[in-house]
């Protein structure tokens, strides 16, 4: 995608705002987004760069900022907050454009009803950088229509105004935001001013403390989990635990008798039940008895003779030069790599609290795609989306697996059924049984090397189960549009530009089970594979790692903003090949939705146990509004990343998915966690991109080559097993 | 059956259940949320609390054996409005990313200190296994250390 195209992409050419009074709270200012960017140039763009695009609501104007009488300012965020900081990021950039302490802003999540509404989702690590230029448009637009109305009110110009935290002044007098906005009836709408400089910021690129801070230490009911209404009952909902089950009929007699039981409710799809508390509900549904059809007995050797390269539909992703040719010829070095199925595990499970009405719903809810979330229920209840008021909450993790939130309709059903609000949510065993899995993955990597150590050609293949395809976030017509699965390869790119030959392959796989967007979709798998194989290939030609990288890597701005991370990380880390006092240092590299990262680990071997020291990360994620944020998420994505390719593992047995508790489900805990963590952040780019993702890239890898500079053994499959 | 218990400081007596799971009884008839749920097998640790100033899983403890207890859950950990050493450090270090295991952790590492007012990374590595999807082990271990220290200066 051209650049200019990105401009238009992002840019809104005219804006509309709406003023009006909202009952007792002050003012509500909004803008209509007009120009919803065709799914086409979007995805496509999404496609290519994994770029952030912003897809609002342009029917009605949503609102964004709210002024109350004591001065402070409401952000209502078509984003959500899920642990990545964002409304954090959010209020920086607000304020600095606004003018405004930190403190005095507030941010909530928007409820559907406000018209906020994000067409896309939370994910893909995109939020900051897809409302990096319209939200700080959307302040500075609010500031100047505050200042043409001070200066009325206190008699003076425009230009002869101070302004300091929500305070403007002039002519000896000053008056606060909220005292202005209380009494215009009608404002002027001005143009567009200039966007502040770098140099002005306040809070952009400090280390701001998370504004959701003190809420999360002293636990605030601030998560779908604690939701409640008046009058509320509990659901629950009878979940297949075999693969491929679909609802027959159920058996409900013993269930209605039961204590507490105010309903059992049978839908064409699924069967509940309403009590009158969670206990109640849960032993009531342990007695209906339900018929399930399947397919099949599934067990996990019929998976992975499914995930195969050279099985199912090939796809080429990139090529440059003629790989196949050189590839045929004699000296090729080959070698495949497997990841096992993934699970979410985050630890609030799924589930909301709806209230259907006669002619309106209200569902209470953890989810990252609001607009689908709404339609969804919309549609199954036969309302219009604006009779659907969807209150989205903060997440305890997303992950991706919020961006699947069908169980927003089954609550609304059951709430229907009773007339009354209703909670529900998923049990562990529910959750890890109906998850909507990391698919699993074959890699196959092949390379031929000239005399100089140099790779002349390489191919990647990657065979994997779904991510995109299927997914309610994406229309239908996306599988057509591109051909291969965008979260499926994500990361699967080779990104040493100098290699004169290469290509990229997606074989696609229908899996029996969901599989679907798991933090950083394919990125694990397929960087897992590549700097392996990378190694493998510096080793074979007898270079340094580090070196062997830099020597490949292409001579534009995003060649050059990867060969800054390695150097960085090698550096910080004081890179050396080899065993030294038992433990080795092990070096990936990644480029993800433009950001690019490098880790250096330091890992030694226990008898079977892996154990991870150190981990020095380099990132380039452009500017860092928040660089404690960044580091924060680099944190996590590591360790997360570490729990995926050391421990966790899916397995399916006798037709369902297994384990179905964290233990068995090993995840990484305190004691595997490293115990440094050093985060180099560069900012060779002037806007925000991609944090919360990329650091998982390089880690599987990393890992693998250092373990193989204690053993000898190489690994190729995670997790990752001595 | 009537079971009656201090919480956080007051006594309650509730009409409930003998098996019921005293997180629920905490969660949903006494409306303290910050107690979370995250697994109901003991397995998480989501939602610890404590019960005589040990560490408790709630969601595996049936609310009869509660009877006569002394009770603190996440809002009753500091005093009046006064955060725990626990709680400061943890907001020292910026812990939280999306917080739903957060209070669980505090608990399990204030029930700790009382025992080990100075605890090494082995003790923490023994004592703190719940679970943190968002993985913020490598802060929290640091604000365990911190906490330590506040405490004691606070002694
Ligand atoms: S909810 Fe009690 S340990 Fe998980
Ligand atoms: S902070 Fe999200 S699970 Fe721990």
């Amino acid at each position: 995608m051209s650049q200019s195209e990105t401009k238009e992409k992002k840019g809104f050419s005219r804006r509309k705002f709406l003023v009006r009074s909202a009952v007792g709270v002050g003012v509500l200012f909004g803008a209509g987004y007009l120009s919803r960017p065709l799914w086409r140039r979007s995805l496509a763009g999404f496609a290519n760069s994994v770029d952030a695009f912003y897809s609002g609501d342009t029917e009605t104007p949503p609102l964004w900022f709210e002024i109350l009488a004591d001065n402070t300012i409401t952000l209502l965020s078509p984003k959500v907050e899920m642990g990545q900081g964002t409304f954090t990021s959010l209020a920086q950039m607000a304020a600095d454009e606004l003018e405004v302490d930190i403190n005095q802003l507030k941010v909530v999540h928007a409820p559907t009803s406000s018209g906020n509404i994000d067409g896309f989702s939370t994910g893909g690590s995109t939020s900051v950088a897809s409302l990096w230029v319209p939200l700080r448009e959307l302040a500075a637009t609010m500031r100047e229509m505050l200042k043409n109305e001070a200066a009325k009110m206190l008699g003076t110009e425009v230009s002869a105004l101070t302004l300091q935290n929500g305070v403007i002044s002039g002519n000896g007098k000053s008056l606060t935001y909220g005292e202005i906005a209380k009494d215009v009836e009608s404002w002027e709408i001005p143009d567009v001013p200039p966007l502040k400089d770098r140099s002005a910021y306040k809070y952009i690129g400090q280390p701001v403390p998370r504004v959701d801070l003190r809420d999360k230490v002293i636990g605030a009911p601030i998560f779908g989990m604690d939701a409640q209404m008046p009058d509320m009952l509990y659901g629950s909902v009878v979940r297949p635990h075999l693969i491929g089950a679909t609802f027959v009929s159920a058996d409900t007699s013993a269930a209605e008798n039961m204590p507490g039981v105010v309903k059992v409710v049978v839908e064409e799809d699924f069967v509940g039940v309403v009590a009158e508390s969670y206990q109640q509900a849960e032993n009531a549904k342990q007695a209906i008895k339900v018929t399930w059809e399947t397919e099949k007995n599934w067990q996990l050797a019929d998976i992975e003779a499914m995930v195969e390269v050279g099985k199912g539909d090939p796809v080429t992703i990139q090529k440059a030069g003629s790989p196949g040719s050189i590839l045929s010829e004699a000296d090729v070095i080959t070698a495949e790599y497997r990841s096992p199925i993934g699970a979410h595990a985050q630890i609030e499970p799924n589930g909301a609290v709806a209230f259907v009405d006669s002619d309106r719903a209200t569902v209470m809810i953890s989810t990252q795609v609001v607009s689908i979330t709404r339609k969804e229920v919309a549609d199954r209840l036969g309302l219009d989306v604006e009779q659907v008021d969807i209150r989205p909450t903060y997440l305890g993790g997303g992950f991706g697996r919020r961006l699947h939130t069908p169980n927003a309709v089954q609550v609304a059903l059951l709430s229907r059924a009773v007339g009354k609000p209703v909670k529900c949510f998923f049990n562990r065993k529910e959750e890890f049984q109906n998850d909507t899995f990391r698919p699993p993955t074959h890699n196959v990597l092949k390379a031929r090397m000239d005399e100089n150590g140099l790779i002349q050609a390489m191919e990647h293949n990657i065979s994997s189960g779904d991510v995109m395809f299927g997914s309610a976030l994406i229309p239908g017509i996306a599988g057509t549009l591109l051909g291969a699965d965008v979260g499926a390869w994500r990361g699967g790119m080779i990104q040493y530009g100098k290699i004169p030959n290469y290509q990229a392959i997606s074989w696609r796989v229908k899996l029996p089970f969901a599989t679907s967007w798991w933090r950083s979709l394919g990125l694990l798998a397929n960087t897992f594979a590549i700097e392996s194989f990378m190694d493998e290939l510096a080793i074979k030609a007898g270079k340094d790692p580090v070196q062997f990288r830099l020597d490949q890597i292409q001579d534009d701005e995003a060649g050059h903003r990867l060969r800054e991370v390695i150097r960085a990380a090698a550096d910080k880390a004081g890179w050396r090949d080899g065993v030294h006092n038992g433990r080795a240092m092990g070096f990936a590299a990644s480029t993800d939705a433009n950001t690019p990262c490098a880790h250096v680990v330091e890992v030694s071997v226990e008898g079977d146990q892996i154990k991870v020291h150190k981990v020095t990360c380099a990132i380039d994620p452009g500017l860092a509004v928040n660089p404690d944020q960044v580091r924060a998420q680099c944190e996590g994505s590591i360790i997360m990343g570490q729990s995926a390719v050391l421990y966790e593992k899916m397995t399916v047995e006798d037709g369902e998915l297994r384990p179905v508790i964290y233990g068995p489900y090993r995840m990484a805990l305190m004691r595997d966690a490293p115990k440094e963590i050093d985060v180099v952040i560069l900012e060779n780019a002037d806007a925000p991109g991609a944090v919360g993702e990329p650091p998982m890239g390089p880690i599987g890898a990393a890992i693998a080559n250092a373990v193989f500079r204690l053993t000898n053994k190489r690994l190729r499959e995670m997790p990752l097993t001595l | 059956m009537q079971v009656s218990f201090n919480i956080n400081g007051t006594p309650q007596r509730v009409e409930v259940e003998e098996h019921t799971p005293l997180l629920w009884v905490i969660r949903d008839i006494l409306d303290l949320k910050g107690t979370k749920f995250g697994c109901g097998k003991a397995a998480c640790g989501a939602c610890t609390i404590h019960v005589d100033g040990e560490a408790v899983r709630s969601c595996s403890f049936p609310v009869q054996f509660a009877e006569g207890k002394n009770i603190t859950t996440i809002e009753g950990l500091g005093t009046g409005d006064a955060l725990h050493p626990v709680q400061q450090a943890w907001i020292e270090e910026v812990v939280p990313q999306c917080g739903y295991c957060q209070p669980g952790f505090m608990m399990a590492t204030a029930a700790m200190l009382e025992k080990i007012p100075n605890p090494t990374d082995e003790d923490i590595d023994n004592n703190i296994v719940n679970v943190c999807r968002c993985a913020t082990y490598y802060r929290m271990r640091k604000a365990i250390h911190r906490a330590a220290e506040i405490k004691s200066a606070n002694l």
